[in-house]
């Protein structure tokens, strides 16, 4: 009977090992950490993985007083890994003329320091760490602004990444489009403050004062930005130019050029783009079943306690589709948990349902 | 964080901050002093950072009790300005309960910013610093209270 029971079991086995395949793992929760109180937040409220960068300007939020040296990174990668979670590291901002040493070091510190993966925009560096350090799991950075599979399948091939972050300008059906073309895996934005989204290219913080991501680390860099009160309003100002004008009752925005009220033809408003977060909770099922890896929440110059809200809210939604999507319902508890911490208090699906292309 | 009680967005009564105003302010400031020199001594703030606040004036604004406190920090120890002679380098103003829930790291102070709820004003960056020099202290884990746990 022993010999009968066991045959049936093993006969099961194979069954159960194909029902795991059929139905899409859950994607890693990837969030921000700026400092180390965020990163253990991130860690302790169920972040699978937590991407940070050096302080400098190798990275894309070179804010002051942000960011990890040596000592503070050695212990959050000691304090994730005791968990069984991965640090990844943001170098991912493009090597300047003259500089490339710098970034370049930035490569091998991280190396060093043992993250798990090195998230790069820069194709030369992503070179680099492939020929010094062939055993890194390289990411590609949104900043590397790949949006189609022949892009990413490129940089497979020619630095061996493992990983694509999308930018946040491709619909649904576009991301699955990439998914089922490419054997890398690939990372989308879940939630966080959208910005005009010429991601790895854009200028217009250089516009206004001279410095942009690509240059210094920072869109519009706090020493050019101005709050001023006024009675019954508050005005923004980004090197002199005037962004925006809310009332004591509108909610306010980061002071980027995209996200300026301006005079155009006699008409003033938002004409780029209003201030908004992104956010994906209602297509949480779609985005597993196309077979995205990988979710990303934006905002590492935001503190532990917004790192903790959206960790412990995407944590419980993704918990909830562990056994599947057909009763996944939205709670209205996590719905206003990250309403609450959006920029401009509203929230969008962005790009992924847009009915164009 | 994971404690069950949560500080309530409130705003005391308009009279309070009428009577506020009258009281003596000096008491906000040397609290406040207090408590930053107390997380000096801690070490819970980075050098790195500290030097950017040298000589600076700060002015951190209750509105809904009338408290006000002026502080600088000089020669590695904040210091409360009795009789400011000149606008801050830096200003903060919201209500009691904005204050308390970002002590309690309950509220994050973008959020606040967004929402209105927290005015800051003056040198963006030294704001900047500040605060990501209050996010970067690590708390030290108090002992969870008996009525506190779940």
């Amino acid at each position: 009977m022993r010999i009968n029971g066991e045959d049936r079991a093993l006969a099961i086995l194979p069954c159960l090992s194909r029902m795991k395949i059929d139905m899409p793992s859950l994607p890693d929760l990837v969030c921000p950490a700026g400092s180390l109180p965020a990163l253990k937040a991130a860690i302790d409220h169920g972040a699978d993985a937590v991407y940070l960068g050096f302080k400098n300007d190798t990275n894309a939020r070179n804010f002051a007083g942000l960011n990890f040296d040596q000592k503070n990174m050695a212990e959050g990668i000691r304090y994730a890994h005791a968990k069984g979670r991965e640090i990844l590291l943001a170098l991912n901002t493009f090597a300047q003329a003259g500089r490339v040493a710098e970034w370049q070091n930035a490569v091998d510190a991280a190396v060093d320091q043992g993250v798990d993966a090195i998230i790069l925009a820069d194709i030369g560096l992503l070179d680099y760490a492939r020929q010094r350090h062939p055993q890194q799991r390289l990411h590609l950075s949104v900043q590397g602004s790949a949006t189609s599979y022949e892009a990413i399948n490129f940089c497979q091939r020619e630095f061996g990444i493992q990983r694509a972050v999308l930018p946040r300008v491709l619909t649904l059906a576009q991301v699955e489009h990439v998914i089922k073309n490419t054997s890398v895996e690939i990372e989308v934005f879940g939630f966080g403050s959208l910005c005009v989204m010429n991601e790895g290219r854009c200028w217009l913080s250089s516009y206004a004062c001279g410095e942009s991501p690509n240059t210094v680390g920072a869109c519009s860099p706090a020493k050019y930005v101005k709050w001023d009160k006024l009675p019954g309003a508050m005005e923004t100002r980004l090197n002199g130019i005037l962004i925006d004008r809310f009332g004591d009752a509108e909610p306010a925005g980061y002071p980027t050029l995209c996200k300026g009220r301006f005079d155009v033809q006699g008409d003033t408003y938002y004409a780029l783009e209003e201030p908004t977060s992104l956010n994906v909770l209602s297509i949480l099922p779609d985005l597993i079943k196309i077979g995205v890896r990988a979710i990303k929440v934006e905002g590492r110059q935001r503190s532990p306690t917004y790192v903790a809200q959206v960790t412990r809210t995407l944590r419980a939604a993704l918990d909830s589709l562990r056994d599947g999507s057909e009763h996944f319902q939205v709670k209205p508890a996590w719905q206003a948990e990250l309403s609450k911490v959006s920029e401009g208090s509203q929230a969008t699906l962005g790009a992924y349902n847009r009915p164009w292309r | 964080m994971n404690s069950q009680f949560l500080i309530p967005k409130f705003k005391l009564p308009n009279f309070v901050a009428r009577i506020g105003q009258k009281l003596p302010q000096w008491p906000h400031a040397l609290a406040l002093v207090g408590a930053l020199n107390t997380a000096l001594k801690m070490k819970l703030l980075p050098e790195s950072e500290l030097t950017a606040l040298e000589d600076k004036l700060f002015h951190v604004r209750v509105l809904d009790t009338g408290g006000e406190a002026w502080y600088t920090f000089s020669q590695g120890l904040f210091r409360p300005v009795f009789r400011p002679q000149r606008a801050p380098d830096l200003a903060f103003a919201a209500n009691l309960s904005a204050y308390l829930q970002l002590l309690a790291r309950q509220e994050d102070p973008d959020t606040l910013f967004f929402n209105r709820e927290l005015e800051i004003t003056g040198d963006t960056e030294l704001g900047l610093i500040v605060k990501n020099m209050l996010d970067a202290i690590e708390l030290p884990k108090l002992p969870t209270l008996p009525f506190a746990s779940r």
